[in-house]
């Protein structure tokens, strides 16, 4: 079964049977059917424009396989060009000491839900989580990572009663941290917008005192065209190392990642495929690739022609 | 909120246009690659007329005819409770705006009840607890992993007996693609309805602004599931645009409402389109 997309590039293709090479002027219209996808599922304008760009190129003068239809291939090709940018298999997560995570990104994106998959996660590695409440402003933000350690059995940092400032509260989560002894520290922090300068520096200053070795991203999979603005700002505020995409159950395409991949150059490390704990897995690029294209299994397809 | 309009006008003053960059700037507002490639067709299709036009102008304008000049305000009902149905996908700001609708309420000088109807999600019933008792609002509850709809009903008839002039629902987040969870939607919009036929007299669709092309179809099928009245985007204090409003009021002709613009009660506004094509845009 093929795809809306493919089916489209059978018509654009059509004119091609017979011959022996792809040619720059047959390739226009399909160009534009997979420009429309890529922004359909959200991939930033400008990586769109350069990655159709480079595909033309690598297309036009290409041979033309005989078992499957230019359409495919041309997809195929897309694809691989995706998969490059999106990186390698899963890179697991940084667990050398002192093996402190911190979790930022938007409001609402999936951090605290996140924080807890991960610690469910590393609970089965055999590992021994710790999750520490950072974020002071939503209403019962505490208490959500609270309940969520509970149910995993996991110790849970919460902040004074009325504490109101996340650094001295980093502070403290410090030292409840050593009182701990050994584990993996993810620390949840309160979600904020890409404009706002004041919680970034917020974020530094709590960055600068619970000196993570790895700062995760967590983006929700239909976040649109600010992808590129989002990821910049966090990266330049506290410099990400890792990617986590949420809610990548529904039906959104999730380009936005491409984007924030482009613009971090940090790998992803899980995505979220539900609202419950063990929702949680591992990145493959090549079936993130042909979610973004929208399409089935082209890319089997050509590989065996 | 840095419009995107805003950066092209001196470059279209001049006499070639530059089509490419009117429909990047749309793209990247998240109107949708399709409308704002109609939206470029159009313009592109009446270029003589244009000539000497600023067409960053012409392009606004295009945009404000698609939305409503004016959304029907929020007036309560005499002798019984208008109940207002808050739903979306997950974290778009739904408990927020919640609190916030019923803060503007509240000092219209309604009087106005609140239904905690997540009772899925960890700690929502609390957060919606401490909003609840922040703005001396009352808010029915039922137990954890209760029944969201009896929690709604329950709220009803606590709006009835105490007089109250709105009685807000709050649901828990639902990805539009989750067939059971829609149909537990519907049960909650069929047992509103059962002490009043028109109740929920309002359907409100939070969208979070950072949305891009699946807004559209989170209003699609929101829409098949519950017929929506309006749309709240939220967080348009940050770099979302917001633009696929556009594209639900032009497909679905559900016009968006209210906005938020930050965490707090007070960052909360009746939509107006025009400020919103001009500021935004
Ligand atoms: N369907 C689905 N829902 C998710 C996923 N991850 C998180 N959620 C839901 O998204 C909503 C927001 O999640 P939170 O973990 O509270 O998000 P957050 O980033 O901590 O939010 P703030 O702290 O307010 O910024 C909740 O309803 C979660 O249940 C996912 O992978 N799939
Ligand atoms: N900056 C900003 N943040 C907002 C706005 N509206 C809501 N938020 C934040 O977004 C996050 C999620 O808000 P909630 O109200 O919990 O979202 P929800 O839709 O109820 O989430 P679920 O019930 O988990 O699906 C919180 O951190 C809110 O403070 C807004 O207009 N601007
Ligand atoms: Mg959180
Ligand atoms: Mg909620």
């Amino acid at each position: 079964m093929f795809s809306a997309l493919s089916e489209k590039l059978e018509s654009a293709f059509k004119k091609l049977r017979g011959q022996a090479r792809i040619s720059e002027s047959n390739v226009s219209d399909a160009m534009q059917d997979i420009r429309m996808a890529l922004l359909e599922a959200d991939v930033d304008f400008k990586v769109t424009k350069d990655l159709v760009e480079t595909v033309t190129k690598q297309s036009v003068g290409s041979e033309v396989l005989l078992k499957v239809s230019p359409g495919q291939q041309i997809v195929k090709i897309f694809h691989d060009e995706l998969v490059k940018l999106l990186g390698s298999e899963s890179s697991a997560l940084n667990l050398e000491p002192p093996q402190r995570i911190l979790m930022t990104g938007l409001n609402g994106a999936g951090k605290t839900t996140t924080s807890a998959k991960l610690a469910n996660w590393l609970k089965k590695q055999g590992r021994r989580p710790l999750l520490l409440a950072l974020d002071l402003y939503r209403p019962a933000a505490v208490k959500q990572l609270q309940v969520l350690g509970q149910q995993l059995n996991v110790p849970v940092f919460a902040p004074a009663e009325g504490e109101t400032d996340p650094v001295r509260a980093a502070k403290a989560a410090m030292v409840w941290l050593k009182e701990q002894g050994n584990g993996v520290a993810i620390f949840d922090t309160a979600g904020r917008q890409d404009l706002d300068e004041e919680l970034l520096a917020e974020l530094k200053r709590v960055r600068a005192v619970v000196e993570p070795n790895e700062i995760l991203l967590v983006a929700d999979a239909a976040t649109g065209q600010q992808a590129v603005s989002v990821a910049q700002k966090f990266n330049a505020a506290v410099g990400i190392t890792g990617l986590i995409m949420t809610k990548l159950d529904g039906d959104a395409r999730g380009g936005a990642l491409l984007s924030m991949r482009q613009v971090t150059g940090c790998a992803v490390k899980f995505l979220g495929v539900g609202e419950k704990i063990d929702q949680l897995e591992i990145f493959h690029p090549d079936r993130m690739a042909q979610r973004i294209l929208g399409m089935g299994d082209v890319v089997g397809l050509v590989e065996k022609a | 909120m840095a419009g995107f309009f805003k950066s092209l006008i001196q470059r279209f003053t001049k006499p070639d246009i530059d089509w490419d960059e009117l429909e990047a700037s749309l793209i990247s507002g998240d109107l949708g690659p399709r409308l704002a490639l109609q939206i470029v067709a159009d313009l592109k299709s009446r270029q003589r007329t244009l000539h000497g036009a600023d067409i960053v102008q012409v392009a606004r304008e295009h945009v404000r005819k698609i939305l409503p000049e004016s959304v029907p305000a929020l007036e309560p009902i005499p002798g019984r409770p208008k109940v207002l149905l808050i739903v979306g996908v997950n974290g778009t700001g739904k408990t927020t705006s919640t609190a916030k609708l019923a803060h503007l309420l509240h000092r219209r000088g309604h009087k106005v009840v609140l239904a905690a109807a997540d009772t899925f999600r960890a700690a929502a019933v609390e957060q919606l607890t401490v909003w609840s008792e922040r703005l001396q609002i009352p808010l029915v509850k039922g137990p954890p992993n209760g029944d969201p709809a009896s929690v709604c009903f329950d709220g009803y008839e606590k709006a009835l007996k105490t007089g109250a002039d709105f009685l807000i629902c709050d649901t828990a987040g639902r990805l539009h693609t989750k067939h059971n969870l829609m149909e537990e939607l519907k049960k909650i919009h069929r047992i509103l309805g059962r002490k009043d036929e028109e109740s929920p007299h309002e359907v409100l669709l939070v969208c979070d602004a950072t949305t891009g092309s699946n807004a559209l179809q989170q209003a699609r099928e929101f829409n098949k599931a519950i017929p929506l009245t309006g749309v709240i985007v939220t967080k348009l204090d940050g770099s979302g645009k917001g633009g696929v409003l556009v594209a639900i009021q032009q497909e679905l002709s559900v016009p968006t409402r209210f906005i938020g613009l930050g965490e707090s009660v007070d960052d909360f506004q009746v939509f107006d389109s025009k400020r919103f094509v001009d500021e935004l845009l």
